[in-house]
């Protein structure tokens, strides 16, 4: 299928629904319940279910696109999690649960940290063993109190409450990172945009900044990181249907280790006003460190990866062609 | 931005090349210790360039009828990745297969594309590339090699600087003025074909400081040149070399230049039992960056199969590559002397010294980076 076949009403979906003053309402408390309505009436929540189970049945590699459209539009709900999710109950055999769907690992013993738990209406968790998914309602939550944040810590119950299946091998924690990694991806993009934009727009000694050699080594460098993400979350979703660690951790890796470059410069160029909370800017550049940090930072994955690797004895270059099958 | 920069498969047909190519490559470097292989770019080996020839593995991208392969950029692709991956030596053929080929193919007149490309094809015909001058550097447009219009043809006087292989190389493609002067810039250079065998030109080595001696300064002293020599147009010599650039941002060699120390350090890891995560975090940051810049170098081999001339694309890989060719050698050396318990193994420690040492060249050599970041810059609209 074309990229933009499917990418183009999903980010139309999402331009009419989730614009900055949108965001801004739930980030403040808001309720969330049209935009997730809308969302949910779209249809794009089955787009990982396999047609056998009434859903779109598509690859990981045309969704991701719409997992990168998410990050460019700083959705402030678990869209991609939620397409995740629904397809890991599918293919338990589950049907059709309606509301948001975040993910999460378990973390010992303690409260464990949700991206979006805030807003979300269930969670799937890894506990190592199996997936719960619990209804958010029955827990009990931890506000981060971060202003805008949507995350929060669930204190989960022992055990008995939730709904139990089996858990995919290597757990769901690179599935989160792959879809942290692709939403940095699009809020990457997003900001090289904004920042481009406002260079060439912004006049300072009589000539656009822009023009400046300073900054535009800088800008380059920007590009050059806000495309090698893209590439990374890309080769992620290949290869199959749920993509396989170690792609992920690689997408996870290189999007976590620019991500906050990427934010600096951005704020770098836009000056004092990108500080402001008026301005979208931050919208995208506060994400840009919490997605770094969701679901493992660079380092996390890299030790990951570099056991991985440790163990093979192939030239480097073969590894990579074999593990990532490309 | 850059849409059509994005991620693309390998075709299987280009892949079946792997088995041939990896045997020749591993035939080739046998005998050789790690610190040679990894000069496979500078390692000059004509009868090694021969076989390639011989097996049909040079000018895969050059079409069936001038003696290539009638393949395309990605077939090469997988031959350059074998040769890199291998530390086999390269540079004999390197440049004439990469650009003086495609070059003389798409500016060149039909009697020069049969006189030139066959030979190149079968690794017989070794190209040099006269770009730099002294005093030029990064500015091209100031080049004041003159070539100047005589009864037969040309006259070359001047001289070239930093034309790698040219001691040993059959021709070289010089980019020269043939009109006006330095403050014309871009207007009035072209490109002409000089058999480095002619009377009036003097090539002399210069040693770097590896011990090594692949530069050489060239020098033109009326060399008189048939008319024949000048490809493509005469004064279009400016825009040929920005179209040959991209093929030489764009390949996997600019990944590669360090992966043979990257696998002998990682031989050295598995054999020394070392598994802390200061080291594994090294490891899954150089295997992370490995694979994101293969997916970019294939995605930029995509555009030029689809006939693009993906400029931009290749300075960003190029830039970010050799980046990641530099950091190995600094990471690795921290690594090693931060284990002074370990025993130490003298082939490791040669090729580490040796990438040490030679690495500033990576972001030099086809354009410096801060060249690159400008063209990436003009491709965000910035200028």
């Amino acid at each position: 299928m074309d990229r933009r076949e499917l990418l183009d009403p999903f980010a139309g979906m999402l331009a009419s629904c989730c614009a900055p003053a949108d965001i801004r309402r739930i980030e403040a408390g808001g309720t969330h319940l049209e935009m997730w309505e809308a969302i949910e009436s779209s249809g794009f929540l089955q787009a990982l279910v396999p047609e056998s189970q009434g859903g779109i049945g598509l690859r990981m590699a045309s969704v991701a696109p719409l997992f990168m459209a998410l990050g460019g539009n700083a959705v402030p709900l678990p869209v991609a999690e939620t397409m995740i999710a629904r397809s890991l109950l599918s293919t338990a055999g589950i049907g059709t649960i309606s509301g948001s769907i975040a993910l999460a690992c378990q973390n010992g013993a303690g409260s464990t940290f949700v991206p979006y738990g805030r807003v979300c209406d269930h969670v799937l968790i890894d506990d190592g063993s199996a997936l719960q998914l619990f209804d958010v309602r029955q827990l009990e939550r931890q506000y981060t109190n971060v202003p805008g944040s949507v995350d929060a810590w669930l204190n989960l119950p022992k055990s008995g409450e939730a709904l139990r299946i089996i858990r995919p091998g290597s757990g769901i924690s690179h599935l989160g990172a792959l879809v942290s990694a692709a939403a940095i991806s699009g809020a990457a993009d997003r900001l090289l945009d904004m920042t481009t934009t406002y260079a060439n727009e912004r006049v300072q000694f009589g000539k656009p900044i822009g023009r400046q050699q300073a900054l535009q080594q800088q800008l380059a460098v920007m590009a050059e990181d806000v495309i090698a993400v893209r590439l990374a979350a890309e080769l992620a979703c290949q290869n199959s249907f749920l993509p396989s660690e170690i792609p992920a951790a690689t997408a996870k890796i290189i999007a976590s280790n620019a991500a906050v470059r990427i934010a600096n410069t951005a704020h770098a160029v836009f000056g004092a006003i990108g500080i402001s909370a008026e301005h979208d800017l931050q919208l995208f550049t506060r994400r840009l460190h919490n997605w770094r940090q969701a679901f493992g930072s660079e380092q996390y994955w890299q030790i990951r990866l570099g056991a991985k690797r440790l163990k093979s004895e192939l030239r480097s270059i073969d590894w990579v062609r074999n593990t990532y099958e490309c | 931005m850059f849409e059509n920069f994005a991620y693309a498969d390998l075709p299987q047909d280009d892949e079946d090349l792997r088995p041939l190519v990896r045997q020749i490559a591993a035939d080739a470097v046998v005998d050789l210790p790690m610190d040679q292989r990894a000069r496979s770019w500078s390692g000059f080996d004509a009868a090694f360039s021969r076989k390639l020839g011989e097996a049909g593995l040079l000018g895969l991208t050059i079409p069936e009828q001038y003696g290539g392969g009638g393949r395309g950029p990605f077939a090469r692709f997988v031959v350059v990745e074998e040769l890199l991956a291998a530390g086999a030596p390269v540079a004999a053929h390197w440049i004439a297969d990469r650009q003086s080929a495609p070059l003389i193919l798409n500016f060149g007149t039909e009697e020069q594309r049969q006189f030139y490309i066959p030979r190149i094809c079968r690794g017989e015909a070794l190209f040099c590339i006269g770009m730099s001058e002294p005093g030029s550097g990064s500015d091209l447009a100031s080049v004041t090699t003159k070539a100047e219009r005589t009864k037969k043809g040309w006259r070359l006087n001047g001289q070239k600087i930093w034309t790698t292989n040219s001691l040993h190389s059959d021709y070289m493609i010089a980019l020269v003025r043939t009109s006006g002067g330095a403050e014309d810039r871009h207007k009035g250079l072209s490109q002409l074909i000089v058999d480095l065998k002619l009377p009036g030109i003097t090539i002399k080595p210069i040693s770097d400081l590896t011990g090594d001696a692949h530069f050489a300064e060239v020098f033109f002293d009326d060399v008189d040149l048939s008319a024949d020599a000048l490809i493509g147009e005469e004064g279009a010599g400016w825009k040929q070399v920005v179209a040959e650039l991209a093929f030489e941002r764009s390949g996997p060699e600019r990944i590669y230049s360090s992966i043979i120390l990257l696998d002998s350090w990682i031989a050295h890891l598995r054999e020394a039992g070392r598994s802390d995560d200061t080291t594994l975090s090294l490891v899954g940051e150089f295997m992370a960056r490995l694979a994101t810049l293969r997916g970019m170098s294939v995605a930029c081999t995509a555009l030029l199969a689809a006939g693009e001339s993906p400029v931009v694309e290749a300075s960003i890989i190029k830039d970010l590559g050799t980046s990641f060719e530099q950091d190995l050698p600094a990471a690795i050396a921290n690594d090693l002397a931060s284990h002074p318990d370990e025993s130490a193994n003298p082939e490791l420690y040669r090729t580490l010294q040796y990438v040490s040492h030679i690495a500033p060249s990576f972001s030099l050599r086809g354009g410096t980076r801060e060249i690159l970041r400008g063209i990436i810059a003009r491709g965000l609209g910035l200028r």
